[in-house]
């Protein structure tokens, strides 16, 4: 912070910490229009193709002693799904692959967002506020439908003392509400945050004095952000998971 | 570099954060929802199934290589329980065998003790027997030398001996 403070004395320094999160088209200039082929399009491709160089490709032998690309592909399964089964219940099972697309699409577009020059799709709300109200919407359409009407028993906490409970269902209706927005902004607000910090301790590089320092930082942060990458996208999943068991078993 | 204009255009279009400018909303979202359908699609038809049949199938195979283990392994405590059993029945048998094959030898030993005993206590006898017929005949043998040589001693002196005599005082000195 030290450092911070120090740079924005010296001036002239450029700093562009938000450039990096600028969408633009891969061929040719002019708007993005939404089928426009631009650098979005680049990075959930590869997200894509690693999703299934990682799950098709590395499984394609189907061996009992698994190889090295196999094992993480089991890994990924096994843990994911047992978030499934352990947090939302044996009956959301079925929910599984929709889940698993979540995470495995979070966790590659993350990881490719952490090679120099790459650009992250998860870093914008556009992406991360679809992801939160797919979920939302799922779960409210499930609950209802598993439940009918006794879905809105969620927010009405039977255990509370009767004349508490209108206040606790206000409260929980705004929280239910509220949820799609944390669940969205902490996943883009966290990749954004750390990204930009990254590149604000580059702009200090151009510093000679400053440039080691600003060259440990880098290190440190880029090392936070690779265990970020990978537990906002586990913690996208359990709250998924969460909610889902909420919708499935709405009683407290 | 080369989109220089476009960034600036962008930075122009959302001064402070690219993520506020909502006139690329449009654009993401529809390639979010490609790239979810896509992965959904290949990962429900293809990669999930595949990966839980081979930890079924693993599973499987761990599950039946323990029974076949466990299986084995009673196979070889039965093994050495009949082991054990065969070793002490034969430990036993050859005690049997060894007790009972004492005994004759025992047997026989006695025997042919008895029999050694019987057939010394004969040569004993026969030869104490032997023994005193040879005294009897050496004593005999004596008395007939010393009549001799006592008539001819009683000659020598210029006496002479009667047969009678000279036997009594024989048989008398042999006597004392």
């Amino acid at each position: 912070m030290a450092t911070e403070a120090n740079g924005a004395e010296e001036g002239g320094l450029v700093f562009h910490p938000m450039d990096q999160f600028i969408v633009k088209p891969l061929f040719g200039g002019g708007e993005v229009g939404i089928f426009t082929i631009s650098n979005v399009t680049l990075w959930m491709a590869l997200a894509v193709l690693a999703v299934i160089a990682l799950m098709v490709l590395g499984t394609s032998r189907r061996a009992t002693i698994p190889g090295r690309t196999q094992s993480v592909a089991e890994l990924a399964y096994g843990f994911v799904y047992k978030m499934v089964e352990d947090v939302a219940g044996k009956d959301a099972v079925g929910f599984f692959p929709y889940i698993m697309t979540l995470f495995m699409f979070i966790v590659f577009a993350n990881f490719l967002g952490l090679l120099p020059m790459a650009f992250t799709p998860t870093s914008h709300f556009a992406v991360t506020v679809m992801l939160a109200m797919l979920v939302f919407l799922t779960v409210t359409i499930v609950g209802f439908v598993k439940n009918g009407a006794a879905f809105l028993g969620l927010f009405w906490v039977s255990s509370a003392p009767l004349a508490l409970r209108p206040v606790l269902a206000i409260i929980e209706i705004i929280s239910y509400f509220v949820r799609p927005v944390s669940h969205s902004i902490r996943l883009a607000g966290n990749v954004m945050a750390g990204h930009a910090v990254i590149k604000v301790f580059a702009g200090f590089a151009a510093i000679a004095v400053v440039s080691p320092l600003s060259v440990v930082a880098i290190t440190a942060m880029y090392g936070l952000e690779v265990l970020v990458s990978f537990i906002q996208a586990y913690v996208f999943t359990i709250l998924t998971c969460v909610y889902l068991k909420d919708a499935l078993h709405p009683s407290h | 570099m080369a989109t220089e204009a476009t960034k600036a255009a962008g930075e122009a279009a959302a001064p402070g954060m690219p993520q506020l400018d909502f006139s690329n909303w449009g654009h993401q979202i529809f390639w979010l929802m490609v790239a979810l359908v896509v992965i959904y699609f290949v990962l429900s038809r293809v990669a999930l199934p595949r990966i839980g049949a081979v930890l079924a199938e693993r599973q499987g195979t761990i599950t039946n290589d323990i029974a076949k283990a466990e299986e084995l392994k009673k196979k070889a405590a039965d093994a050495e329980v009949a082991y054990n059993k065969a070793l002490a029945d034969a430990r036993s048998e050859a005690n049997d065998i060894i007790a009972e094959t004492k005994a004759e030898i025992q047997k026989d030993l006695d025997a042919a003790l008895a029999k050694a005993d019987a057939e010394i206590a004969a040569k004993t006898s026969e030869g104490e027997k032997a023994i005193a017929e040879i005294r009897e005949n050496a004593l005999e043998s004596v008395k007939v030398v010393a009549k001799d040589t006592t008539k001819e001693i009683v000659a020598a002196m210029g006496g002479k001996a009667d047969a009678k005599t000279i036997t009594s005082a024989v048989n008398a000195r042999m006597k004392g």
